[in-house]
């Protein structure tokens, strides 16, 4: 019964950094590019829903709305991100890092300006704050948050969205080519600025609905973002970048290894064990779990 | 591996014109390093304003301060071996000041609670029934010391091997050295009860049998810390120029055609990680007596990618640049932080953005510029023109040449 419920906190941490993590792995593997600023997107998504809470009474109403208007805010952020800076520093993909950072600071700060050092509270609706009994027996039951599970199924359908975008439509088409050859891709007339400019907006809106989703399960302040992007980026290193797949099971792997050991240890414990099967992970696949096969050197 | 972007080192690699973000390319006649005669006048004017202006100048308090950035700049040396002439991007570094400066704050701690004494915060949270069995060997001074720069090393060294071996790097290597990091800051939150949680190892008074409430010892810290750091430029300064130093920078430009050529490049990159661990371990020994405390704080993720952007304002791939570079930024820190705290930190993110984007070789590149500028020609024609010419051949190296991550 334990492990049953240690499994599943473990699946939704790890629904909780897919979601973050789907957007990293298609900007970091389109663009090589390490966005810092993608944790100050999600602190937007977040504060999307509080803002809204002001004008729409119904906290359901006001949480359906807001996943389609924090993907806009956050990706419009994105886009505005890339056109002023980023598509300036693609030669130098290391520096786009410290330059994020720098914008990272100073969303954070504005958040700060504007709505207040503390914390704020938003309102979950009521369908999403008990909990679901999945089954008991005399030994015990067991008992899921309903928030968490509307997380993994946000997920899930994050991902499958994403699987058919990138699969079937036109757009995705490009994402692909240019992924695997951007060179190509540019010779056989794929405008590739635009497909970057592209990309990063879907990859900013969905860390803008990583901070919908947040809302009901933290606390949503200006360093929420911070804490959790060096976690998401372990599962963009550890997946490897060009397949979707390698951040799903990733992301999950890595919620569920954390869970347990957790559970037979503390949390602090737990982050330095993960950190070190991770380098040894490494060892075994030094590129990630997948990666698109080509005949460079590296 | 796609070979999405051409990187850093295809955009120049066969350009022959200097790179503005490394000085690649360029003669050496680079701030700092040029022929002994200069440097060792330059040491020698660095020493005169270390050991003598400033405690001239300077009121203890202002000293106090300075000896604090003094340590930060050791710290600073390490990161521009490490990341200007090495590529490696180590936002980690806060690891290896915390391992020596908790090596260093540790045996401080025991030496004043005295033999068979708990020190005061285990005491305090009584998580504890004795002494844990790792501070034991840290009662010993010359074990604590050796301590200090050999155990950031052995952890560079562990991590570095495993990494640069599989050739795990740029990004994926940045990414690895901030999770190291986090995980450590986190470690030593949690183990309150032998690492003094989140308020880390305070209330340090008596160096090795010194007052250091005392102005006259505060003094001596100042001047040990000085001498380390113009021992640890010398040191930087003999790497750069030696052998190795050019093999370093091979690998940082072209790694796979230095490894063709017969090369290791994870050998190379592994010493200079090394070489920088020790010398932020060194700098966070020296750090616990000038400023009397360490913690998680001061360590953690923001603190070491603080280091960087220092290093980066300054100029990353020179002798000078990083130590000044961390100095000005700590400075302008202090001063600005505490009187305005928001406008700081809008000013801080603009540091990270400004220098970087416009001037990628910092501060100590601005008169490389400017003389490349004027001869080029003042008129904005030929500026776009060499723009011009420079994407072009960005374009041709791209295609010719595949082997960047």
């Amino acid at each position: 019964m334990v492990v049953l419920s240690q499994l599943f906190t473990g699946l939704s941490i790890g629904a909780v950094l897919l979601l973050i993590a789907l957007g990293l792995a298609l900007t970091f593997g389109q663009m090589n590019v390490i966005n810092m600023a993608h944790g100050e997107f999600i602190m937007a998504g977040a504060y999307t829903v509080y803002v809204l809470q002001k004008s729409i009474r119904s906290a359901g109403a006001s949480l359906l709305v807001a996943l389609p208007v924090g993907f806009l805010v956050a990706g419009a952020m994105g886009v505005l991100l890339e056109f002023l800076l980023i598509r300036h520093l693609y030669a130098r993909p290391l520096d786009t890092l410290l330059v994020t950072w720098g914008v990272a600071l100073m969303l954070q700060q504005l958040a700060r300006d504007i709505f207040g050092a503390p914390n704020v509270q938003t309102r979950a609706p009521d369908v999403l704050t008990g909990h679901v009994t999945v089954f008991s027996t005399d030994s015990g039951s067991l008992s899921l948050a309903s928030s968490r599970l509307f997380i993994l199924a946000l997920a899930v359908l994050a991902v499958i969205a994403l699987a058919l975008t990138l699969r079937l439509s036109a757009l995705g088409r490009r994402i692909r080519a240019v992924v695997q050859n951007r060179d190509l891709a540019a010779v056989s007339g794929i405008p590739t600025g635009r497909v970057d400019r592209l990309t990063f907006f879907i990859g900013s809106g969905l860390a803008g609905i990583a901070g919908v989703a947040l809302t009901l399960v933290g606390p949503i302040g200006p360093a929420m973002g911070t804490n959790i992007i060096v976690d998401a980026f372990l599962v963009v290193v550890v997946g490897g970048i060009g397949q979707l797949w390698g951040t799903v099971i990733v992301a999950f792997a890595l919620g569920v290894l954390q869970a347990m050991v957790e559970y037979s240890t503390t949390v602090s414990v737990a982050k330095v064990l993960v950190f070190l099967a991770i380098v040894a992970f490494l060892q075994w696949r030094p590129q990630g779990l997948f990666t698109v096969r080509t005949r460079s050197l590296a | 591996m796609t070979t999405t972007t051409t990187g850093p080192d295809a955009a120049t690699r066969d350009s022959g014109e200097p790179d503005p973000a490394t000085g690649k390319g360029e003669p050496a006649r680079r701030f700092g390093a040029g022929s002994p005669l200069r440097a060792g006048a330059g040491f020698v004017l660095a020493a005169v304003l270390l050991f003598a202006v400033a405690p001239l100048v300077l009121s203890t308090f202002r000293l106090d301060l300075l000896a604090k950035y003094l340590c930060l700049a050791v710290v600073g040396i390490g990161i521009g071996l490490a990341w200007g002439r090495g590529g490696l991007l180590t936002l980690g570094q806060g690891v290896f000041f915390g391992l020596g400066g908790y090596a260093m704050a540790m045996h401080l701690k025991l030496a004043e609670a005295g033999p068979g004494n708990l020190p005061d915060f285990m005491a305090l949270y009584g998580q504890v029934e004795g002494l844990p069995l790792w501070w034991r060997p840290f009662a010993n001074p010359f074990f604590a010391l050796a301590a200090t720069v050999l155990l950031p090393m052995l952890v560079a060294f562990a991590l570095g091997s495993l990494v640069f071996r599989r050739r795990v790097r740029g990004a994926y290597f940045a990414i690895l050295s901030q999770a190291l990091c986090a995980a450590m800051a986190i470690l030593l939150v949690g183990q309150q009860g032998t690492t003094g949680g989140t308020n880390g190892l305070t209330d340090i008074h008596s160096f090795f049998g010194y007052d250091l409430d005392d102005p006259v010892n505060q003094r001596m810290v100042y001047f040990i810390i000085a001498a380390f750091l113009l021992l640890m430029m010398a040191l930087a300064r003999q790497l750069m120029q030696s052998r190795y130093g050019e093999l370093l920078v091979a690998v940082r430009d072209s790694e796979e055609r230095t490894r063709l050529l017969g090369y290791d490049p994870a050998k190379a990159k592994l010493f200079v990680y090394v070489t920088a661990a020790g010398m932020a371990g060194l700098a966070g020994a020296l750090f616990v007596p000038a400023v009397g405390i360490i913690s998680p704080a001061l360590i953690g993720v923001v603190p070491s990618i603080e280091f960087v952007i220092g290093v980066a304002v300054g100029g990353r791939a020179t002798l000078l640049g990083p130590a000044l570079g961390v100095v000005a930024v700590a400075w302008a820190k202090t001063a600005l932080s505490e009187r305005y705290p928001a406008a700081w930190t809008y000013f801080e993110g603009l540091l990270f953005i400004i220098p970087v984007l416009l001037l990628p070789g910092g501060l100590a590149s601005v008169v490389g510029v400017i003389r490349r500028r004027r001869a080029a020609g003042d008129s904005r024609q030929d500026s776009t023109r060499a723009a011009k010419e420079r994407t072009l051949n960005v374009g041709v190296g791209s295609a010719t040449v595949r082997e960047t991550p």
